[in-house]
């Protein structure tokens, strides 16, 4: 048991370090990883100005802006990597090997998290300094809860999709790409969820990203009016449970879909 | 007495993708599932280094990826150092690991030793073991130039000796190797076999499973060979014993004064299977490659090329080789030349 948990550490260090020394040698990563998403970010904070939305608008897109940088990572860094990596027969080497499948998939998320996290920080902080956006924290602890039960229920979602990335491939990649702009619409992050209306909004609440970016706004902007879908406490349960949801159902689906591309041929089968 | 590997009656089929195999059996058409392997039994001991022969398509690479748990039976059994791969892949995983010709594992962005160092960590290898395992294997091989190369610059030659690193860095029970010389020139072909030969003669109780589709290769470098076509095992035993059982003929190299005709002196003779002529036009000689049907035979046909005027210069007996064998069982060669790259 122990040896099995050391091992899988190890994994995880070893798949992540290629992303830390990816950073570091190849600083175009940089650009396009940091500066891309801060110009998406400034021209609809831009917009807001432009309509004379109310001021705190522009803070939600800041904040946003930084948060979605975590679910990029996990997105692209993590779940659809498994089919770049099946592409290059990593997949097969990294399943043939006597460790979980989790500890891969954390590792690659681990790693990107370094240029998530200079990518969030940078937004945040350009962001506040051009916009002039002010905040007022109502609890640092409750925000630091929010903060890491999304992460917890983002990171099952992304497992649960790389499942599908690791059997279906090119489809998978292709379904990911059509769902990114509806996700962000849905994630509400660029403007609060509840202007899609009640239905909308619980909709796109099961997205767990959506409830933590409410929940964040409302702690973060505090005294101000910022529409907000459910009460923290409210948010925080439904994260716990979206939470624990994703990722057993991620852990299934990975056994799942492994066994399967094992009974079929198609996990070691590249090109489709 | 524990097999290393053992495969009971296993049998893998492959069959068209859902959607297609409805399609095609709605229009008239239905395809049969492809089978990939028909019953194969093989042993393998400890500490073998284990061969399987065969021609593309003949389902050398879905058994090792059925013993390296990434494919499952369609039925019989796999066993790895005695535990199913079926029921136990987690068992079999902590004791092999696999290296595949022409692979294009780990990211262009690292280089040699931090590829072969990550690799290492999925099976828990301590990081200064790992090193140290590394440096020594990457001297062995001729890499320490490129060793700090990224893997995205290296030439088909030094990936695969990075790759074939990679197996042996875990130090695995059992290795499986596919193709491990694919597409390698002659020389790196040679020092990768030199490789893995004396790595398994310093490490007895290791076992090593390799496929090839160079005879010359199989023949030098494995203890046992398995032929296998098209899903079959044809034939399981050491080189020297299947040339001997399979290609019973014997072989001789005579040469006589330069034959001009087209048809050979030995033309007709029931005791000759096949002759080859080469005319060595600038000596004035030819050289006849004879297999005959029985050994007895020599007499006669040395008595007939007298009777012909053909004064029997020398007269070598050839041993038989492995693709007079695979020749004999399989019905038709290799299709891509055999020993290419300089196995011997
Ligand atoms: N995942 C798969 N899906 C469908 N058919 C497959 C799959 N893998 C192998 N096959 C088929 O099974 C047969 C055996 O293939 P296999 O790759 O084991 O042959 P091989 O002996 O390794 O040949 P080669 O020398 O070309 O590598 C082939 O006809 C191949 O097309
Ligand atoms: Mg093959």
């Amino acid at each position: 048991m122990r040896t099995y948990l050391i091992t899988n550490l190890r994994a995880i260090w070893g798949r992540a370090y290629v992303r830390v020394v990816g950073a570091n040698r190849e600083p175009s990563w940089l650009f396009f990883e940091v500066a891309l998403p801060l110009l998406a970010s400034f021209s609809f904070a831009l917009i807001y100005r432009g309509m004379g939305a109310p001021e705190q608008y522009v803070g939600f897109v800041v904040v946003s802006g930084a948060m979605i940088a975590f679910w990029q990572n996990i997105l692209w860094s993590m779940a659809a990597q498994f089919y770049w990596e099946k592409e290059m027969g990593n997949l097969e080497l990294y399943l043939m090997a006597p460790i979980s499948r989790m500890s891969i998939l954390m590792g690659m998320a681990v790693g990107g998290l370094f240029m998530t996290a200079i990518r969030a920080t940078l937004i945040l902080l350009i962001g506040t300094w051009v916009f002039g956006v002010t905040y007022q924290v109502s609890s640092w602890l409750l925000l630091t809860g929010v903060f890491v039960l999304t992460m917890g229920a983002v990171y099952g979602l992304g497992m649960l999709s790389s499942s599908l990335f690791m059997l279906f491939g090119r489809e998978a990649w292709h379904t990911a790409n059509l769902f990114q702009e509806p996700v962000y619409f849905a994630t509400g992050f660029y403007f609060p969820v509840r202007a899609l209306g009640d239905l909308g909004a619980m909709l796109a609440s099961a997205i767990p990203l959506t409830l933590g970016l409410d929940a964040i706004r409302q702690l973060i902007f505090s005294g101000k009016p910022v529409n907000p879908l459910f009460t923290v406490r409210t948010e925080m349960l439904l994260l716990v449970v979206a939470t624990i949801f994703f990722n057993w159902a991620a852990l299934r689906a990975l056994r799942f879909m492994e066994n399967l591309g094992k009974q079929s041929g198609r996990l070691t089968l590249k090109g489709q | 007495m524990q097999w290393s590997i053992e495969t009971r009656n296993l049998r893998r089929t492959f069959r068209d993708r859902p959607v297609r195999r409805l399609f095609r059996r709605a229009v008239g058409t239905p395809v049969p599932d492809k089978v990939a392997l028909d019953s194969v039994n093989v042993t393998v001991r400890p500490g073998e280094l284990f061969g399987l022969l065969g021609p593309n398509g003949a389902g050398k690479t879905t058994i090792i990826k059925i013993l390296s748990t990434l494919l499952l039976p369609s039925a019989g059994e796999a066993l790895v150092d005695g535990i199913d791969v079926a029921k136990d892949p987690d068992s079999v995983r902590r004791r092999v690991n696999m290296v595949s010709g022409g692979e294009h594992s780990g990211y262009g962005i690292l280089t040699v030793r931090e590829t072969i160092w990550m690799f290492s960590q999925f099976y828990g290898v301590p990081t200064k073991v790992a090193k140290k395992r590394a440096d020594a294997m990457i001297e062995r091989l001729n890499l320490t130039e490129s060793a700090d190369t990224k893997t995205s610059k290296l030439s088909t030659g030094m990936r695969q000796k990075m790759n074939i690193i990679r197996g042996f860095v875990t130090d695995p029970k059992i290795l499986f190797l596919d193709e491990p010389t694919l597409g390698l020139d002659v020389g790196i072909a040679r020092e990768v076999r030199a490789f893995v030969s004396e790595w398994i003669s310093e490490h007895p109780e290791r076992t090593v499973l390799l496929t090839t589709h160079y005879m010359a290769e199989a023949d030098s470098m494995c203890d046992r060979v398995a032929i296998i076509d098209q899903g079959r095992v044809l034939a399981c035993d050491t080189p020297a014993n299947l040339k001997r059982d399979l290609a019973p003929d014997c072989v001789y190299q005579i040469e006589v004064p330069l034959w001009t005709e087209t048809i050979s002196p030995l033309d007709q003779m029931p005791v000759v299977r096949s002759v080859a002529m080469e005319h060595r036009g600038d000596q004035g000689r030819t050289h006849l490659r004879v297999i005959l049907e029985e050994e007895g035979g020599i007499a006669s046909v040395t008595d007939r090329l007298a009777k012909r005027g053909a004064r029997v210069l020398s007269m070598t007996r050839l041993e038989p080789s492995l693709e007079d064998a695979f020749l004999n069982l399989v019905g038709h060669g290799l299709s891509s030349g055999n020993g290419e790259n300089g196995a011997r």
